[in-house]
C-alpha cells in the first residue's frame, strides 16, 4: 500500500529542481518510493539524493527527526502524515 | 562578494579553532536571511573528531536547521579549521559543500605561521572554488 500526503522539506541546494518550493508532497509505501514519486515530479531531483541504489554519502534524510541511516533507510516503511526532511551534510576537512 | 564579520566574531571563531586544535573545529555563523549579515556564533561538535575530517552530528545538524528556520535565520558563515594545512578547501571540502549562499569560511591554526594569521572566505558552488576578501569591521 502506499502511503499519500508525505510532506517533504526540501534543502536550498536542491529547490532549483522544485522550481524554488521549500516543503513539497509525495508518495510511497517505502523511502525509496517516496524518492521514487519526487524524482518523477521534480527532473533530475532523484539523482542529487541517491546514486546506484543508496542514499548519497553527502545527504541526510531524517523521518520524524530521525536519521534514517539508522532506522531502516532506503527501505523504512513510511506512513501517511510523515515527515520528512531532506538536508545536505556539513562536513569536509583537510584529508584529501 | 565580500565577507563583513566584526572582530569579535572573528575572535570567538579563532578561540574555538584554537580550543579544539589538533582536532577540526566546526560551527556556523547565523543571520537573518532577510540581510544575510552574520551575527550569531553556533560552534558545533565535530561528530569526527578528527584531525582530518570534520561533520556537524547529524541530530544536531537537523536541530540547527530547525532552530535557524524558526527565527528566520541561515548559515551564513559556515568555518573550520585546518589543523596542520593551509586555509584553503580541500577536495573533501569542495565535494560537501552544500549551501551555495554560504560563505565558507576556513582557518589555518598549523604551528609553522604566525597565530592567528590565516582566516579566508570561498563562496564554493557547483565545485567551483571563488575566494573573496574578509573585512574585519568595528568589535
Amino acid at each position: 500500500m502506499s502511503s499519500s500526503g508525505i510532506e517533504v522539506r526540501i534543502p536550498t541546494i536542491l529547490r532549483p529542481f522544485t522550481a524554488g518550493a521549500k516543503i513539497v508532497t509525495g508518495e510511497g509505501a517505502t523511502l525509496r518510493d517516496l524518492i521514487a514519486d519526487l524524482g518523477k515530479q521534480f527532473t533530475g531531483l532523484e539523482e542529487r539524493i541517491m546514486e546506484n541504489g543508496a542514499l548519497l554519502r553527502f545527504i541526510n534524510v531524517y523521518v520524524n527527526d530521525e536519521d534514517v541511516r539508522f532506522i531502516g533507510g532506503l527501505d523504512l516503511d513510511l506512513n501517511a502524515g510523515d515527515k520528512v526532511t531532506i538536508l545536505p551534510a556539513v562536513a569536509g576537512g583537510a584529508s584529501k | 562578494m565580500v565577507l563583513r564579520i566584526s572582530a569579535s566574531l572573528a575572535r570567538a571563531l579563532w578561540e574555538h579553532s584554537e580550543k579544539e586544535h589538533p582536532i577540526e573545529a566546526c560551527g556556523v555563523i547565523a543571520g537573518l536571511a532577510a540581510d544575510r549579515a552574520p551575527t550569531r556564533h553556533i560552534p558545533m561538535e565535530n561528530s569526527a573528531h578528527s584531525p582530518t575530517f570534520y561533520e556537524f552530528e547529524s541530530k544536531a545538524l537537523l536541530a540547527l536547521y530547525r532552530e535557524l528556520d524558526d527565527r528566520d535565520e541561515v548559515p551564513v558563515v559556515i568555518y573550520h579549521s585546518h589543523t596542520s594545512t593551509e586555509a584553503y578547501p580541500s577536495r573533501t571540502d569542495i565535494a560537501y559543500a552544500g549551501e551555495p549562499e554560504a560563505h565558507y569560511v576556513l582557518l589555518s591554526t598549523r604551528e609553522e605561521i604566525a597565530s592567528r594569521s590565516e582566516l579566508r572566505s570561498f563562496r564554493i558552488v557547483d565545485g567551483v572554488v571563488t575566494e573573496e576578501p574578509v573585512e574585519i569591521i568595528g568589535d
